[in-house]
């Protein structure tokens, strides 16, 4: 029994006892995992965007493209549009990205209690992957990111992906995720389909997405 | 299998496998009151029930048969699905040893369970721990199961439920009704009014248009998301390779329940577990097609035990059993252990989009519910258990098995559930009217006559020529369908008959005709 483990040894030894009992009453065949689905797949920059694009907005999310350069300005029209004046930054954000922006910027760590990030009006984070196939961004808790809660209390999520980033589909944007770190993902704005099936954006989480996606990276 | 089962120890003795017993009887919500077809008779007499379902499934069903169609290795996918859940129910006891390692040196506590009791007694304990008298709960099909709410609340912790529909359905002290949607059988009036007569403080005002409702029920979870310090969640995947666990959800209430309070609980049925993290790129697509018809679900977390400064600090893995291995078991049953519990096989049948969920008792409806629940907790003959009916809750039309993402062939496994079922009940009066029927038809002459006795059965019959009920011992057969009149002659009466000589003659004559018409307009053409 490992240190970690409580409960009495009792039920995990007969849980375990019991699944090589039943494994042991029925010899399973053994099984071989045929992986003929799609991997590895490359597509070129525009296809992936428009992809992208398409699906991000689909479920409703706000898609904008910059260069790198244009990056400050992108991301200060996004928030400018939707009348953010005070927004939430993880400590590791470029702030050249914030260049453009005139509102107040407060830094996020993990001593701000959940309930300060309600007073924000939105958050700009960066990513770490995209999909395009399914208009999802990945977060993976990385210092460009912030913590988990960053992200989700705030009514307004800016997210910054940089194209070379986005790749076609799950398993290749999947590989890019480091295992074991915290990770979300992202697709379009809290929706809730619980009443007549009829979507409806913003339950718990961000009301509003804005994808600002870098093309030339 | 035949009589409740005491809560077992599951050691073995001299190398000797005991079969693992299943949930102990009257534990949890894997049995209803009644017996499937009355339970499903008094849901068929609710028209706005049936109304509710038939256009919130059909919807479902649109949506999942146009995203599954986008992708041209759907198939593909299916079978790399069904082949990892089965492999990694083959590999259990590793892959469960792995995961618990993986998950304690990444700071988290694992906890195994052998029932629902023993679940619902280590998450009491651990929130009594926390110093708490309240949490915050994910969607999950787990703690549904075990009935983890009634037992807290018993215990003197409140158990609030995020998730829109599960919020619904605990305010208007209902039962879930689907596992993706536990509020289908509601309708947005009638959930309007559970809201104005249950949320404190809620604007009287309040109309029944969907956004609006899901508004208040922001506002009124907020506060919670914000004060609890103890979250319970499910989860839908543990990854053994890397102790990883994760939530697919939409609302973001599951992100809050995960991230914001000071302790979490998951409670997750062993079966649950995936050998490695890239196997996520197959479930990822096939879930979210599968159950809500999207590309992909808002959000999905995944968390990897305790992570400085991100999230709860304090994170415990309920590792539960209850019934699992009885069902792991069963060398035809156990592939029901590979359900994703996406709800796909609910949306396309068509006695569940009738009868909706309440009619099948236990926490999983519809097919894949029909062939789990009784894995779980077991068919027992002696009292009309509602368990028992439940394999003969289906048409055995196949959608199911067409519509499942892990290629669950619940049809299949109706069958030998109707077949163990049938084994175990001893000496029913269907057992021996069987028996009987074998004999009679073993002997031609016996046959005949049993045969034109039958015929008497015509003065049962209404003048719709059907027969509404019979006398028991075919009462049984009589209640939940006609029964046509049996024909006026039998075949053997009517092949030695005149009439039947007259019809085998004219089509004689029609053969030789058709055949005479084939030579003469050229014998390439086929007879259509």
């Amino acid at each position: 029994m490992t240190s970690g483990t409580t409960g009495g040894s009792g039920a995990r030894d007969t849980v375990l006892g019991r699944v090589r009992d039943a494994l042991a009453l029925a010899p399973p065949r053994e099984t071989a995992v045929p992986r003929a689905y799609r991997t590895g797949r490359r597509l070129p920059d525009d296809e992936r965007l428009a992809l992208f694009t398409d699906r991000l907005t689909d479920y409703r999310a706000t898609v904008l493209t910059c260069t790198a350069d244009g990056t400050a300005a992108a991301v200060a029209r996004a928030l400018a549009d939707r009348g953010a004046r005070r927004i939430g930054v993880p400590a590791g954000l470029d702030r050249s990205w914030l260049a453009d922006w005139d509102g107040e910027v407060r830094e996020d760590s993990s001593d701000v209690p959940p309930r300060d990030l309600e007073s924000l009006d939105g958050v700009v984070t960066a990513s770490a992957a995209g999909c395009a196939e399914t208009g999802t961004v990945f977060l993976d808790a990385s210092p460009d990111q912030g913590r988990r809660a960053l992200s989700l209390v705030p009514d307004l999520h800016v997210c910054v992906v940089d194209l070379s980033a986005v790749e076609a589909g799950v398993p290749e944007a999947l590989a890019r995720v480091v295992p074991g770190r915290p990770t979300t993902l992202i697709s379009g704005p809290s929706a809730t389909s619980d009443i007549e099936l009829e979507r409806v954006e913003g339950v718990h989480g961000p009301r509003t997405l804005v994808v600002v996606v870098r093309t030339d990276m | 299998m035949s009589r409740p089962e005491s809560r077992g120890t599951g050691s073995t003795f001299l190398g000797m496998p005991a079969r693992p017993p299943r949930v102990p009887y009257g534990d949890g919500n894997l049995r209803g009151e009644e017996a499937f077809p009355r339970a499903a008779a008094g849901e068929l007499r609710n028209e706005q029930l049936r109304r509710n379902l038939g256009r919130a499934t059909g919807t479902i069903r649109g949506k999942r048969l146009a995203v599954t169609g986008e992708l041209p290795d759907w198939e593909e996918l299916r079978d790399a699905g069904a082949a990892l859940k089965t492999d990694a129910l083959n590999r259990l006891p590793e892959l469960l040893e792995e995961l618990e390692r993986k998950v304690t040196e990444r700071g988290g506590t694992v906890h195994w369970a052998r029932d629902g009791a023993e679940a619902n007694a280590i998450v009491t304990r651990l929130v009594k721990a926390a110093g708490s008298d309240e949490v915050i709960k994910v969607k999950s099909m787990a703690t549904q199961e075990i009935g983890l709410n009634e037992h807290l609340e018993d215990a003197g912790i409140t158990p609030w439920e995020t998730d829109l529909a599960e919020l619904i359905v605990q305010l208007g002290h209902d039962r879930p009704s689907h596992i993706l949607v536990p509020a289908i059988h509601r309708n947005r009036d009638e959930i309007r009014e559970i809201f104005l007569k249950e949320i404190p403080g809620v604007d009287p005002s309040l109309d029944s248009v969907p956004a609006h409702l899901a508004a208040a029920a922001r506002a009124y979870l907020r506060e919670k998301f914000m004060t609890t310090r103890v979250a319970v969640s499910g989860a839908n995947f543990g990854i053994a390779e890397t102790g990883t666990l994760g939530v697919v959800e939409s609302e973001g209430n599951g992100r809050m329940c995960l991230t914001l309070p000071e302790t979490l609980i998951t409670v997750m049925g062993i079966e649950k577990v995936l050998p490695r993290h890239q196997d996520l790129e197959v479930f990822l697509q096939l879930l979210p097609r599968s159950s809500t018809g999207e590309r992909m679900n808002p959000y999905t977390s995944l968390w990897t035990g305790v992570t400085e400064g991100d999230g709860p600090q304090d994170f415990h893995l309920v590792l539960l059993d209850n019934g699992r291995t009885a069902a792991l078991a069963d060398a035809v049953g156990r592939q029901a252990l590979n359900c994703i519990r996406c709800s796909a096989c609910l949306n396309v049948c068509p006695v569940y989009e009738r009868v909706g969920g309440h009619a099948y008792g236990s926490t999983y409806p519809g097919p894949i519910g029909a062939v789990l629940t009784p894995q779980l907790a077991g068919m027992h003959a002696a009292d009309d258990d509602p368990n028992s009916s439940l394999p003969y809750a289906s048409t055995l039309c196949g959608a199911c098995y067409d519509a499942c993402p892990v290629k669950i062939d619940i049809p299949s496994l109706l069958v030998e559930l109707r077949h163990q079922k049938t084994e175990e009940s001893g000496r029913s009066a269907e057992r021996l009217a069987m028996r009987a029927a074998a004999a009679v038809m073993g002997r031609p002459r016996l046959w005949t006559a049993a045969q034109r006795t039958a015929r008497l059965g015509r003065a049962l019959a209404g003048r719709d020529g059907t027969i509404g009920r019979l006398p028991a011992p075919f009462s049984g057969w009589s209640d939940t369908r006609d029964t046509p009149a049996p024909p006026k002659h039998t075949f053997r009466d009517w092949f030695a008959s005149d009439e039947g000589a007259a019809a085998l003659r004219d089509a004689a004559r029609e053969g030789e005709r058709r055949r005479a018409e084939r030579r003469t307009s050229g014998d390439d053409q086929e007879d259509q």
